[in-house]
This record gives C-alpha cells, structure tokens and sequence, in this order.
C-alpha cells in the first residue's frame, strides 16, 4: 500500500484511532451519550458503504438502500420475538433474506437506467415498507420491541455497550478492508467500467448485467447487516428504518462524504450525524440549514469531504 | 471465392420512416480489408451496430465464420473476434488508457468474478494491454487519464480497445475522423501493418485512405449497397461517381 502524508490520508488516520480510543474517552468522563452516538454513527457508515460501493463505484443511484436496514433489522426483530435468539441463526437469516431481496430488486431493477432504476429502487423499498407496517403480528406500524440482543453462545456480549461498539467498528473495518478489495479486483473494474461507460463495456465483451447484479447484491447484504447490527443497537425495529427518507439519508452520507471514495461514506456518517445533533439542540429546523449546505457540496465540492482533503487526485 | 468470414444477407434496419439498412448482402473473405464508403446518413453506422449487436435488425441474417450470429448478444460476438471501434470515441474517460486497454484484455480472460487481487498488478490484463497500446502508437502514454488525451489520441486508444479483445475481424468506424493529416497518416500506416493479420471492415470517408488500403470497397447510399467490387472498378463506376465520388471531391473533408 502506497500511503503517503496528504490532508486525507491524516484525517483517515485521525478518525480511525478516534474511533478506537473513544471508548477509553467515555470510560474516564462517563458520556455515555457518546458511545452511543458513536455506535449509530459507526452501522450507518457500515450501511452508507454499500451504497457507496454500488452508487459511487457502480453509478447504481439506489434510492432504496433504507430497505436492506429494515429487512435485516426485521429479520433479527421477528426471529427474537418468536424466541430464536441466537445469533449464529438469526445472522445467516439476514445474510440470506437480505441477498434475496437484493437480487429480485436488482434483477428488474438493472435492466432499466437512470430516472427508472431510481423510481424502480424507491417503489420495491417502498413495497417492503408497507409489507412490514403490515405485520400485525410483529407490532405493525408501532414497530417492535427487542427485549434481548443476538446471543453468541458467551463468544461476545452485545448487551455490553463497550463489546457492541467493538464489534460495530470491527465490522466496519472489515468492511473498508473488503471494499478496498472489491474496488481493485477484476469485479471492481467491471463495477467502475460500467459506471463509466456501459455500451464499450458490453462492446469489449463483458455481459455487464450479471456482475451489476453480483454488486448490488453484495450492497443489499452488508446493508442488511448493518441492519441487524442497528436492530441490536436500538434494541427497537419499526417500517420507519425503511421509509425512502432514510435512503435519502444514507445517500447524502455518501454524496457529503464523497462517492466512490473509499472512506468518504465514513466522513459523510460522521458529518451527517454530528451534524444533525449539535443542530437540533439549537433549533428543530436543522434540516433547513443541512440543505443548503448539502447543494454547495453537490455544486462546489463533487468530491465531497474526501474529495476537500484530497490535493490533486484520489488513487 | 473462399467461404466468407463475414456474410450478410437481406439485413434490413426501419427508423421509422428512414430505411437505414435497405436488405444489404455483403461477403467479407478472411483477410480482406473491405472499406465501406458513402454519404453521411447512408447507413454505415447502423450497419457496424447491427454487425455488433447493438441494434436489432427488422430482418436478414448475419453469419461469422458461417455461424449464424443475428441474434446473439454483443458480448457473445465479441467472443467469437468481432470487435469495433466507435465512430464517436467512447472510452472510459475517468481510467488510465491502461486501465482501459487492460479491461477489453480482462473481458476476454475467462469470467470476472474474481474479487480479491489486484486487478491493475495481473501481468497477464497489463502485458498485453501494453502490447495493444504500443501498435497503435500509445506506449508513453499509458497512465495519462484518458479525458486528458488529445482527439487523435482518443482515436489511437479506440484501435487499441478493439485490439485488445484479440479479434479474428475489426469492424472500424471512421477511425480518422477529425484526424490531422500527420495523425491520419499514422494511421493508414497502423491500419496497413493490422491488415497483414485480421480481416477488417473500414469505413472511412477519407478516399486517399480507402483506396490505399481497400482490397475491395462496398458503396452505400440511401441504406442500399450499390457497388462492392475491387478499388479502380469502384474508382470507374459511374453510378458511383455520380453518387458519391464526385459530391465528396468538391465536398472536401468530412469533420
Ligand atoms: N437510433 C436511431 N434512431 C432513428 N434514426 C436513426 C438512428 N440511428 C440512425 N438513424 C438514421 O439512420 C440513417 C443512417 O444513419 P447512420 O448513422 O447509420 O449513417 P452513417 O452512414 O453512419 O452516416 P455518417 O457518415 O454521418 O456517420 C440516418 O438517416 C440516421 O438519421
Ligand atoms: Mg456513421
């Protein structure tokens, strides 16, 4: 790895050993609010990284990413309420669930392009939505309580909030690593040859679709992770995790933090969220002031955070 | 003549009211370069699409290497070895030129399932991919992002994409449009030493080129072929000087 001094580089640094120290943090000032923070700030990252791996890297413009969140979310939810609270089951359902979602989505989705892969994204989300409002039996519209966090057999507490932040940041670095992986790989090339030019791709000989859909299957996945991940966290699911305004959250994390850069989507998640905290404590109409702020980023900043630290190009 | 690699028969192509393809038939020998001439619109373009896949022909067949290929999807004749180039450059703007050569090398290197190495240190994607771009006279420029080439340099990389996928038959589309003399010059060079190994599809509206290179030229107009024979017959047939020759000498250069 060819790791030079530049602005970003310091800030990756910066942010990554803040991350890992900030339990230490809470530990000798007892902000507990901190840790918590730091934990949703940590999933949605998680959650805003595959999208940034099908949106920034694919130039899949998924307005229904939220949706995977809700699923995996669900899926921890409903099988802890019917009593299967083990996560060595409940975690390989929301792998599974969650892939299958994405690949029914996806296989429509993909064959159409722009305005229509938007709208097509944002209705198979909203359809979820409404399908899970519509679970009498899980709590419908009110949502539904967790009472106990995935077990792991004694491996790992997360009902130990100090445990339950490692391991959301565990996930997260092992989800940077694997980007970084995917990115460069002969499937990456694929992804990002597509996002740039789709007809050469096919006209070189690549059959584009199917490894569309890999990509975006792959994003569902991690996303529905993330999910589990949040239900464990919120120890509370509900549709409104799903509602097509989260997507739009977790794409302005990606557009704010930089797309198709790999730690963009992080800077966004941390952006966002602190963000939005320190502002609704001074008024309720922060998201007038995010606004804004968000159109001077899309018109002044393509980059994004990622792309203000960087001098010269990303590599 | 020798079983054709390229046959085409009756293929016809409706825009609406516009007969784009008019039942063109046309045999293309192994090692031929057949050079594909006629006014703007004639329907040359629409031709090399649906030779590509890209465009769905309203009727007629295609055969490559005496295969029926009319309704096989592009990345299937890409495998067979026809490749294009575009007449309108469409490359990957925002790679290297490498990295753009090296991918039409990777889509002809089994699947791209492949998620773990680093595709930009294969040898086996970048050793060839160097090999293409040094043909075509792009060898230094090899980690220049490609939106930064010059127009003939976008031209060259066009060739060497197409060249990458190792092609049994090129079907190229203007390669020197927009071209100075010197660059065009290069490439009538590039294209003479391609000769000697692929059979190739020209069009090209620069006649001194054609006629230098064409081992036999098909004229077009109004999406019909009205001549296809060997370059002096081409050069005497007066339908086609009326047609096409003649408006082009007091025409000048096409942009
Ligand atoms: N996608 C399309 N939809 C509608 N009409 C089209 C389409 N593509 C081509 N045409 C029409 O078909 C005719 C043939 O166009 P084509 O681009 O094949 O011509 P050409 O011989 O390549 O011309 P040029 O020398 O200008 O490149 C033209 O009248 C053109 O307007
Ligand atoms: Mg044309």
């Amino acid at each position: 790895m060819n790791v030079s001094l530049d602005w970003r580089n310091i800030a990756v640094i910066v942010v990554l050993a803040v991350l890992v120290a900030l339990p230490l943090y809470v530990a000798v000032t007892g902000d507990r609010f901190m840790l918590t923070l730091f934990t949703r700030i940590i999933i949605l990252a998680l959650a805003a990284m595959s999208l940034n791996l099908i949106l920034g890297y694919g130039g899949m413009m998924s307005l229904g990413h939220a949706a995977y969140l809700g699923i995996g979310g669900y899926a921890v939810g409903i099988l802890a309420h019917d009593g299967i609270t083990s996560g060595f089951v409940q975690w390989p359902i929301v792998i599974a669930v969650s892939a299958l979602f994405a690949l029914v989505v996806g296989s429509m989705c993909l064959r159409t392009r722009g305005v229509y892969f938007i709208m097509l994204t944002l209705a198979f989300a909203q359809m979820a939505y409404y399908i899970v409002a519509g679970l009498a039996r899980y709590g419908g519209d009110d949502g539904l309580t967790i009472y106990k966090r995935s077990q792991f057999a004694g491996l790992i507490d997360l009902s130990n909030k100090v445990q339950f932040y490692y391991l959301c940041l565990a996930f997260l670095f092992g989800g940077l690593y694997l980007s970084r992986r995917l990115i460069n790989s002969r499937f990456g090339m694929v992804i990002q040859g597509s996002r740039s030019n789709d007809r050469r791709m096919q006209a070189i000989g690549f059959p584009t679709f199917r490894y569309r859909l890999a990509g975006f299957v792959i994003a569902g996945t991690m996303c529905g992770l993330a999910g589990a991940l949040l239900a464990n966290h919120t120890e509370f699911v509900s549709p409104a995790m799903m509602y097509w305004t989260r997507s739009v959250d977790l794409m302005v994390m990606v557009i704010l933090g930089g797309m198709g850069s790999l730690f963009g989507p992080l800077f966004g998640a941390i952006a966002l969220l602190v963000f939005e905290e320190a502002l609704s404590q001074v008024t309720e109409y922060w998201q007038i002031i995010l606004g804004p702020l968000l159109l001077l980023v899309v018109l002044f900043a393509r980059g994004g955070i990622a792309g203000l630290l960087t001098s010269g190009r990303h590599g | 003549m020798a079983e054709a690699l390229l046959r085409i028969e009756g293929l016809t192509k409706h825009f609406g009211g516009v007969v784009a393809s008019d039942g063109i038939s046309l045999a293309v020998p192994p090692g031929e370069l057949h050079a594909l001439i006629g006014p703007n619109g004639a329907g040359k373009t629409t031709l090399i699409g649906q030779l590509s896949g890209e465009i769905v022909p309203d009727a007629g067949r295609i055969r490559f290497e005496g295969r029926d290929i009319t309704a096989l999807p592009i990345y299937r004749r890409s495998a067979l070895g026809l490749a294009r180039s575009f007449q309108i450059t469409s490359l990957f703007l925002d790679f290297t030129v490498l990295d753009n050569v090296a991918l039409a090398v990777q889509a002809h290197d089994g699947h791209s399932f492949r998620f773990w190495r680093d595709a930009r240190e294969e040898t086996r994607l970048r050793e060839p991919a160097r090999a293409a771009l040094a043909r075509v006279g792009l060898a230094d420029r090899s980690d220049v992002v490609v939106a930064n080439l010059s127009h003939g340099e976008h031209r060259q990389l066009e060739i060497a994409m197409a060249l990458a996928t190792s092609p049994r038959m090129l079907l190229l589309d203007e390669p020197m449009a927009g071209m100075g003399p010197e660059e065009s010059a290069r490439m009538v060079k590039t294209l003479g030493e391609l000769k000697q190994e692929l059979t190739i599809l020209l069009i090209e509206h620069d006649m001194e080129a054609v006629f230098a290179l064409a081992d036999r030229i098909s004229v077009m107009v109004y999406g019909r072929v009205i001549a296809s024979d060997f370059p002096d017959k081409i050069r005497a047939n007066a339908e086609v000087r009326q047609a096409y020759l003649g408006e082009r000498e007091t025409a000048g250069g096409h942009a």
